[in-house]
């Protein structure tokens, strides 16, 4: 059974390559919450959360988990406590959808240790809750966008870690396929922290939002305080009509160029 | 918001691929082969030896049973001293390679790498080349192995020195820092050869850049044997990491495998392996190339399974191409590693071929 628990970055600070990109990050997310990260390209949100899965280190700060200190465990024991949908799976060899799912058995696994009882009920409760069961048997490349975000997620999910990043999860699915995974996401319970690009998606889908500019949090709290046509056109550039969603308390934007250009 | 879940699950096929049967008839095939081929290769030759007495002569080395005088002292000779130990050889050499090849394809994540794209293949030529020309030979007889291994060390060295950057080791960069090396000892060992201009030279050079098992004798089995057992079981016990090594860094790291750190042990393992067989057997090219790619036709990427599939294959596979090798054109001998290079090339045409077809579903 999955654990719930909280994540907190304090004072995160990442450098690539001398240079740093995430400079000061605070950020909370509460026991089976949501929360957002939003922002312009290149305002750190990947970076962000790929020192949170220990992708980068971090150049300063802390990042717990339920108290635990994320960067002073060992890799493995971090992977049992954070999940992820990193931006790229690479898919150079061929892989089948259960034993791409099946990998995120790998943090739970010593030397040697073979596949017991209880992976296989745990790596199938994931396909089944993905809703992918029946396509354990295809080759991961020959399945669409859709499929293939589904396929990582249940992997995410039989990693059984009470945290769950998601990385621009949505990137190259269509209209129905982002609700469908973003649903998914919601039904599991579980903590999550997710970077999003599509506005309305993060205002539909999150608790609460951190807005990301240059590295740093320049607003943070529910959707519907931060998606306002001030912010909007400071942080993003464009113009912002909200209105809401019909039968429900989410604020939905419509964009357009600033100062009224374009059609 | 409207929930728009996907529908309950198909009925399920069976949730997991029939992977078990497949691998264990894999391997009983693969087995087979190996020991057909094992004894076709003690059989075969220019020295006839009768089936029943090829027997009679291992039974009475391994056991002191039986009649030393029913045999002749060639005929001894040639199936216990020569014959035999050639085989094995081949056995552990294919394996070696069919090995160090699935690792390389993982740790340059390319399942169209082979080891000498790390330049090794090379280091091995100039350090032994640089033996035979200066005729310094510290070690007696053992040198051009000892310098073969020392200059595939060399490379491996700088390789890794040239792809270090931010101490990630990134696939690419390793690839073309073992592209840029191959390159500068292939004209250095050119050089070497010119300024010999002996064929003794020439014939030596030849040796090592395509491969030979003629030198195979029972003392020159227990290194690369002990070395293959070693780098298999590193490797056995790095499976489930290496499978997420596949999936690139951001992935492993998700799942608790920092990626910069285990493709350092794995260069190491490769070079030591790599650098072993190439000292003993030369440049046998192809069958890091080939084997792996035709095992993962046959039981998938996961290393648990792929490994031994591959060490099976790559035994069998060089084994058979020996005999080859030695009877093809008999009396005189091929260098293996010209036959596996032209069995390799059209093999390795079909399997991009078909690569292409699974990846576009064309």
């Amino acid at each position: 059974m999955i654990t719930v628990t909280n994540l907190d970055l304090h004072d995160v600070h990442v450098t690539i390559a001398g240079t740093p990109v995430v400079t000061g990050v605070d950020l909370t997310v509460p026991s089976g919450r949501r929360v957002g990260i939003i922002g312009p390209n290149g305002s750190g949100k990947s970076t962000l959360l790929r020192a949170v899965y220990r992708h980068l280190p971090l150049a300063r700060g802390r990042i717990t988990v339920g108290g635990e200190d994320l960067w002073r465990l060992t890799p493995r024991r971090a992977a049992q406590l954070v999940a992820a949908l990193p931006q790229e799976t690479r898919a150079d060899f061929d892989v089948t959808v259960w034993e791409m799912a099946a990998m995120g058995r790998t943090p739970h696994k010593r030397p040697f240790a073979p596949d017991t009882a209880e992976d296989t009920a745990v790596v199938t409760d994931a396909l089944v809750h993905a809703g992918v069961l029946q396509l354990a048997h295809r080759r991961y490349t020959t399945l669409s966008g859709g499929e293939k975000q589904r396929v990582l997620l249940a992997r995410a999910l039989a990693q059984q870690a009470p945290i769950l990043v998601l990385d621009e999860p949505t990137n190259h699915l269509d209209v129905r396929h982002q609700f469908e995974l973003l649903d998914l996401v919601s039904s599991t319970g579980t903590t999550v922290v997710a970077a999003l690009h599509d506005l309305n998606l993060a205002a539909a889908y999150c608790d609460h939002l951190y807005v990301l500019a240059e590295g740093r949090v320049v607003a943070h709290g529910p959707p519907h305080d931060i998606l306002t046509p001030r912010l909007v056109r400071e942080v993003f550039g464009v113009d912002a009509h909200v209105t809401r969603v019909p039968d429900a308390d989410v604020p939905h934007l419509i964009l357009r160029p600033q100062d009224g250009a374009g059609p | 918001m409207t929930a728009l879940r996907p529908g309950p699950p198909k009925a399920p096929t069976g949730p997991r691929p029939p992977h078990r049967r497949v691998t264990r008839a894999a391997h009983a095939v693969l087995a087979g082969v190996l020991v057909i081929g094992l004894a076709a290769s003690v059989l075969l030759g220019t020295v006839e030896v009768p089936a029943g007495t090829v027997a009679r002569i291992i039974v009475w080395h391994l056991t002191g049973h039986g009649d030393p005088g029913a045999w002749s002292v060639s005929q001894d000779t040639v199936v216990w001293n020569l014959r035999l130990p050639r085989a094995l050889l081949a056995a552990l050499v294919g394996a070696g390679l069919a090995v160090s090849g699935t690792a390389t394809q993982a740790l340059v994540r390319n399942p169209l790498a082979d080891p000498y794209v790390l330049g090794l293949t090379y280091g091995a030529a100039v350090g032994a080349v640089a033996v035979v020309i200066t005729g310094v030979a510290p070690l007696g007889g053992v040198s051009t192995g000892v310098a073969a291994f020392l200059g595939a060390l060399g490379a491996f060295a700088v390789v890794y020195a040239l792809a270090r950057a931010g101490g990630t080791l990134a696939p690419l960069r390793l690839i073309l820092s073992g592209m840029a090396v191959t390159y500068a000892l292939s004209g250095v060992t050119s050089f070497l050869v010119l300024q010999a201009d002996d064929p003794g030279t020439t014939h030596s050079v030849l040796f090592w850049l395509f491969g030979s098992l003629a030198e195979a004798n029972w003392a020159a089995l227990g290194l690369p044997a002990a070395v293959l057992a070693a780098t298999m079981i590193a490797l056995l016990a790095q499976a489930r990491p290496l499978n997420t090594l596949l999936l690139g860094d951001e992935t492993a790291a998700s799942l608790g495998i920092p990626a910069a750190r285990l493709r350092r042990h794995l260069f190491l393992l490769i070079a030591l392996l790599t650098g072993v067989m190439v000292a003993l057997a030369g440049g046998v090219g192809f069958i890091g190339l080939i084997v792996p790619h035709a095992a993962r036709l046959l039981v998938g990427s996961d290393h648990r399974r792929l490994l031994p599939v591959a060490a099976l294959a790559g035994a069998g596979f060089l084994v058979l191409v020996d005999i080859a090798a030695r009877t093809a054109l008999h009396p005189q001998e091929l260098p293996v590693g010209v036959v596996t290079s032209v069995i390799g090339a059209p093999l390795f045409l079909w399997l991009v071929h078909t690569r292409a077809r699974d990846t576009t579903g064309l």
